[in-house]
């Protein structure tokens, strides 16, 4: 222990003094609620309702000011331009807000009151302003309260493309929409990266694997103006691209290869996931790609294909729980399917509106239950007894694919398995339609009143249809004028290649969501998005075209002081891999992945015990855990047998989420428990010795000759000379402390299945295998930069 | 702690250097996060021995206890078989169930079919025990001679039917999946006053009443939208107490040791290139799994307890994974700081065959109970650590599936059942509530599931309304939006 506190000495002394600094700026910092209001210290010269107004009266103010009338206090709402400026109180008449006059505005003069009986927000509210806040409403109030609508449920609208002073370096407009932006800022955008950061980062973010060091030299030794095209070209043309969006929309589209409830039962929808490889593979444009999804079945005489997209729908948890009431579940997966609309598709949290109005936003319980009508014509049932054992059953409704189907007209589903036929859930409705009514609290034994379908009118109104049908929500979904589809979508790819989105809440773009850092940007690809056709490659590779994805990621002391969390773009983020990526890397850079598109799910290794320490001894093919065998070990992550109720760990410790829910980011952590699977898990160590023996065979020369090779493998760098230094002293000291200990470094080499050749010498092998094992954890190899 | 991995820890986030600069948004992350550096009273008072603190600046009062062991008993125990005593039941064997008692309980779809619901008392006797003469069955011998440091409470309810919505809702305050746990929000809330084990670890047992009943699910112990640092750890018998805790063979802790060595040399080099403070982090968290490599095997080692040990927690507790090792386990847990040690029971699910089920499963956590009781009090632990006995319905006061003279078995019941409480806080020697007379409806006192949650969130010095993560737009918080404090049990 002595050793590390004096490691931090040295540490905290060198570093830097700042971080004392923080220390007691932080201790200082009264536990009060933090801003929501975009902006710095200083009072922006002109108050903007949306940016700095709204955020704050939703946050603190709409839980009884607000959408909801049930919880309205003092007959006052905030949350309409009409209820905002009207009259108060019968006999003492007053306004909350008085345009131009803070003195006389009701608000301004309780927000600033000291008195627990006037304060606002009430102390029991738990809630409460910043000075910074209660200032920018006053100056707002002397400005004349100017209000405005949402600006997410305005539609996007054409910007001008701004015309900032450095336009050195410039590609596209991306560049200078940035640039403009910085400029305010005071900050200069970054030089380019080097074409090893580059390729690795384009890798990563497009294909999810690391570049092979063939691919790295030849991107090297091109100095063709259009490398870096020709690549992206390659990157996007690719089975591993649409493996790597595949798991983007699996997360979204909630994918397991179970149930999700009790006992856990399997599931048959890897046809359905390999139905969305399919479609990345073809570049499907995104408004045929979802619409297929939400309603394919309801196209004018369907093709085989497009029903079985349908299956996005059925991917929600299903019960056999015994016992359970049939109506009770069924009405929460048709709930299941209003979240997954809202979070995925709209960025809206439409699950808040289950039980009473939206407290945030414009979305009354009526329009949750009238979304819901969609959705409630499935003629499926809550409670499925015949899950029990039976794990090529498909609840109802389901289609039935034989093997002459999926060798002719699907054949993008890969029966490995040779199996006759498989059964999969899709959507239908039923001829007459279900009655769907507002269930009182959201709960199934309450209906209210009787509703239609109907998707939130405040967002946009949906003309009558004849049918008024998914199909009709996919219409009205991908409507020229819809306000949210196509910034939602866009957002999402920004995220996938910039690390966050330019609205930092992919999921939530509404009252209480984040703000845009680049409102006009997002309009501008929003628009371009929709224009183009939904072209999702050419939006990518406009995106990582761009010279603002290019930048290195060098961070200054006064970047990283005035924007930390990078969100003006002066520099390109260092963003953690996947989960997923990680382990991928591990077995393409060691050779050992299997590069085989689709199938069944397969179950690579895994702690014992961890399935069957949980079971309650039904789960039927999920009570244990059967290794799959051979190649399939090997399979690329988005593979592995997804169990909802003991999700694989590795890929829970690298936090990818549950699959319970809808999910369009995953948290981004650094954990111990991340430290000891890297360290100790048989994957990773039989990967670490499979790279090993690979630099071995296929490089001849001296250690640090095989340690370069095997670094680059790894993190697509040289290293340079100090890194190199440190790995070969270490090689060579781990090949001396094995000395004649053959038998110690056989133990070490003993992960896995995999085996290096008898004739390898095993304590060399065993060395280099640590070495490697450390390469797997270095935080350049964890990160792409 | 350490302060270099202090620092680190809880500054997790590259944005981290945004407090000085700007003011605004760091106070976000810390709280995504779950972090603030530690100031003297605030809640993480114990953290002086190292640890990472919790959110929270202060807490809202002054604890009464500072960790929790919550003995889960999965698949939902009869209450009527071990606290519950219904003589009317054995007086009127056989009848049915009176639809006035019912009064439109829904009931699950096992026994919704039956022509009908035959009432059955305890097969088992009960006696009155202790100053408090609360009343306890033949079944729990070592439970009934510690009565006095219990809170019995009779009256808790719940609105789930079924185990999975059930157990979910009693761990996270919702019935559908996707929410913190419990330990998760401590963890969060509190931090973690352990530099070297996690705030929150789980123990898991099987049962012998019906060791197939009903499973678990590892979102028991998730940190839902929480940081991952709050997850659960699950602490288990095999190999590997934490997953992928064990160096592999061939590679010893000097060996190890070197590797984290050259590691830290690379990564301090990557910093430097980059200045990218997330680096920093990642070299704490290697630094700290280290350490647990050492600190998890020490805590798991219970070969080091005396004799006497194992014999107030009976014979099971020599066989690592059963109920017995697991309580034995969590008092050394609860010795080393750990905030929250969940235990989970599997094999309370018995729906037939109840009288041989029972006895079965009441054996395997009767005296390890009771003796983590004793065991705490003795260590002068008791008054600061909330002991939680407990699972998540109880059972129906009619027979499902036929009556027999000597069996019968009991649905879910979720309108009455029992748990009990002890020690950090709680009043011990009190029964409380009141159910009728068929055992059926709470008469007196009712206990919601969130109104426990608030109660053991006030114990702790937490204010239940104001422990709260904004969320997709949202502020969630453990009890929804519900739950009160039931002041009548706290001490």
């Amino acid at each position: 222990m002595a050793k590390h506190i004096k490691k931090s000495r040295i540490f905290l002394a060198g570093a830097a003094t700042l971080a004392l600094c923080l220390l007691l700026a932080y201790a200082c910092q009264p536990a009060s609620e933090e801003s929501v209001a975009l902006g710095g210290n200083a009072l922006p010269e002109t108050v903007d309702f949306n940016m700095h107004i709204k955020p704050i009266l939703s946050d603190r103010c709409f839980k009884c000011h607000g959408p909801d009338p049930k919880t309205r206090e003092g007959d006052l709402g905030l949350h309409t331009e009409e209820a905002a400026f009207a009259a108060l109180g019968k006999d003492d008449p007053h306004y909350a807000i008085v345009p131009g006059d803070a003195e006389a505005s009701t608000l301004i003069r309780r927000i600033n009151s000291e008195d627990p009986q006037e304060i606002m927000p009430p102390p029991e509210s738990n809630l409460t302003l910043t000075d910074y806040e209660k200032k920018l409403l006053t100056r707002w109030v002397e400005q004349g309260a100017e209000w405005k609508k949402h600006w997410a449920f305005l539609p996007p609208d054409m910007p001008m493309v701004p015309d900032p002073e450095n336009q050195q370096g410039v590609i596209n407009e991306i560049d200078l929409f940035v640039r403009a932006t910085l400029e305010q800022k005071g900050l200069e955008t970054n030089p380019p990266a080097s074409k090893e950061a580059l390729i690795r980062r384009l890798s990563f973010d497009l294909r999810g694997i690391p570049p092979s060091i063939e691919e790295i030299d030849a991107f090297l030794a091109d100095d063709s103006p259009d490398a870096y095209e020709k690549l992206v070209d390659a990157f996007l043309d690719s089975d591993h691209y649409a493996e790597r969006m595949a798991i983007d929309w699996m997360d979204l589209a909630r994918y397991a290869d179970t149930h999700g409830y009790q006992d856990d039962f399997e599931r048959t929808m890897w046809p359905w996931r390999d139905w969305v490889i399919h479609a990345f593979r073809q570049n499907m444009p995104y408004d045929q790609f979802v619409t297929w999804q939400l309603a394919g079945d309801l196209l004018p005489d369907p093709s085989l294909e497009q029903i079985i997209a349908t299956g996005f729908n059925r991917n929600h948890k299903i019960t056999a729980e015994g016992g359970v009431i049939d109506e009770e579940y069924r009405v929460e997966y048709v709930a299941d399917r209003v979240v997954t609309l809202g979070i995925g598709l709209l960025g809206l949290t439409m699950e808040c509106a289950r039980c009473h109005d939206h407290k945030y936003d414009p979305i009354s319980q009526k329009d949750f239950f009238s979304t819901f009508a969609f959705f409630n014509s499935v003629p499926e049932k809550g409670f499925v007894a015949e899950l029990n054992g039976n794990p090529s059953y498909a609840p109802r409704p389901h289609v039935t694919l034989t093997e002459e189907e999926m060798t002719d007209v699907v054949s993008f589903i890969k029966n490995r398995d040779s199996l006759p036929e498989i059964e999969l859930m899709v959507m239908r409705d039923m001829d007459e339609p279900r009655s769907s009514y507002i269930l009182n609290r959201g709960q199934y034994d309450q209906p209210t009143d009787q509703v239609f379908p109907a998707p939130p009118e405040a967002i946009m109104p949906m003309e009558a249809k004849p049918n008024n049908d998914r199909l009709d929500l996919a219409g009205w979904l991908f409507d020229k004028d819809h306000p949210l589809t196509a910034r939602v979508a866009v957002n999402r790819l920004w995220q996938q290649v910039f690390g966050q989105g330019i609205v930092a809440t992919p999921f939530d773009f509404g009252n209480q969501g984040a703000l845009p850092t680049h409102p006009e940007l997002l309009d501008f690809l929003a628009i371009k998005y929709r224009e183009g056709g939904w072209n999702t490659q050419a939006m990518l590779k406009y995106m990582v075209l761009s010279a603002t994805y290019r930048q290195s990621v060098t961070a200054s002391d006064r970047e990283l002081e005035v924007d930390p969390e990078n969100r003006w773009l002066a520099r390109a983020s260092r963003i953690r891999l996947k989960g997923e990526m990680i382990r991928d890397q591990a077995l393409a850079a060691s050779g050992l992945l299997t590069q085989k598109v689709g199938g069944p799910s397969v179950k690579p290794y895994q702690p014992e015990g961890l399935w069957e320490e949980t079971t309650g001894g039904g789960g039927g093919s999920t009570a244990r855990y059967v290794m799959s065998e051979g190649e399939d070990l090997y399979r690329k992550s988005l593979y592995t047998f997804w169990k909802r109720t003991v999700p694989p760990p590795g890929m829970l410790i690298l936090d990818a989420p549950t699959r319970d829910l809808c999910t369009v980011e995953r948290q981004k952590t650094n954990t111990p428990l991340q430290a000891l699977l890297l360290l100790n898990d048989p994957q990773v160590l039989e990967a670490s010795k499979g790279l090993a023996y690979r630099a071995w065979k296929e490089v001849e020369g001296t250690p640090s000759d095989r340690i370069t090779y095997m670094f680059r493998l790894v993190t697509s760098f040289r290293p340079d000379e100090e890194e190199l230094a440190v790995l070969t002293e270490y090689f060579q000291t781990e090949l001396a402390a094995f000395g004649d200990e053959k038998d110690r470094a056989k133990d070490y080499l003993s992960s896995g299945m995999y085996t290096i050749p008898e004739e390898v010498p095993t304590e060399t092998m065993a060395a280099y295998t640590l070495v490697a094992n450390t390469i797997f954890n270095l935080d350049k190899a964890l990160t792409r930069g | 702690m350490n302060p270099f991995e202090k620092r680190s820890l809880q500054l997790n986030r590259r944005a981290f250097l945004s407090k000085s600069a700007v003011g605004l948004g760091s106070a976000a992350l810390a709280s995504l996060l779950g972090m603030r550096f530690w100031q003297p009273g605030s809640a993480g008072e114990q953290a002086a021995s190292g640890g990472i603190d919790g959110v929270l600046n202060a807490l809202h009062h002054a604890p009464k206890a500072k960790r929790v062991i919550y003995l889960f008993q999965s698949g939902g125990p009869s209450q009527l078989e071990l606290f519950d005593y219904k003589p009317l039941l054995n007086k009127r064997r056989g009848e049915d169930l009176p639809e006035s008692v019912r009064d439109g309980q829904r009931l699950t779809g096992m026994t919704s079919g039956q022509d009908s619901f035959p009432l059955v008392g305890s097969q088992f006797g009960f006696n009155q025990y202790g100053q408090s003469g609360a009343w306890v069955s033949d079944l729990l011998p070592y439970t009934s001679k510690v009565v006095d440091e219990l809170c019995i409470v009779k009256s808790m309810y719940t609105e789930a039917i079924n185990h999975d919505p059930a157990i979910t809702f009693f761990q996270t305050g919702s019935q559908q999946p996707g929410r913190p746990s419990i330990g998760s929000w401590l963890s969060y809330g509190l931090g973690s006053s352990n530099e070297n084990l996690p705030a929150f670890t789980v123990l898991l047992s099987r049962g012998t009443g019906r060791p197939n009943g009903q499973p678990l699910y590892s979102r028991l112990w998730g940190n839902g939208f929480l940081h991952s640092l709050h997850q659960g750890v699950q602490f288990r018998s095999a190999k590997d107490p934490v997953l992928y805790l064990n160096d592999p063979a061939g590679l010893d802790r000097a060996g190890r040791r070197r590797m984290l060595d050259q590691l830290e040399k690379l990564n301090a080099l990557e910093r430097e290139r980059t200045h990218d403070p997330e680096i920093e982090s990642r070299i704490a968290q290697y630094e700290m799994a280290y350490r647990m490599q050492t600190s998890v095997p020490e805590v798991m080692n219970i070969e080091e307890e005396p004799d006497h040990t194992y014999q107030m927690y009976g014979p099971d507790s020599t066989t690592p994974g059963t109920f017995a090792a697991n309580c034995l386990l969590a008092r050394r847990l609860a010795e080393r700081g750990v905030r929250f040690i969940q235990l989970y029971h599997m094999g309370w699910d018995q729906h037939e065959n109840l009288p041989g089920a029972i006895e079965r499963q009441a054996k395997d956590v009767d005296q390890a109970s009771a003796a983590l009781i004793m065991d705490l009090k003795q260590r002068g632990m008791l008054e600061d650590t909330l002991v939680i006995w407990g699972g998540e319905f109880g059972r129906t006061n009619y027979s499902q599936g036929t009556l027999t003279d000597t069996n019968y078995g009991r649905d879910h019941h979720p309108r009455c059942f029992t748990m009990w409480m002890a020690g950090g806080g709680i009043k011990p020697g009190m029964v409380y509530g009141e159910t009728d007379d068929f055992g059926y409806n709470i008469t007196d006192k009712p206990v919601h599931v969130h109104d426990f949650q608030a109660t053991m969130l006030h114990l702790l010095g937490i204010d239940h309304e104001k422990l709260t993560y904004k969320y997709q737009g949202r502020r969630f918080r453990l009890t929804d939006v519900e739950g009160h404090i039931v002041h009548d049990i706290l001490a």
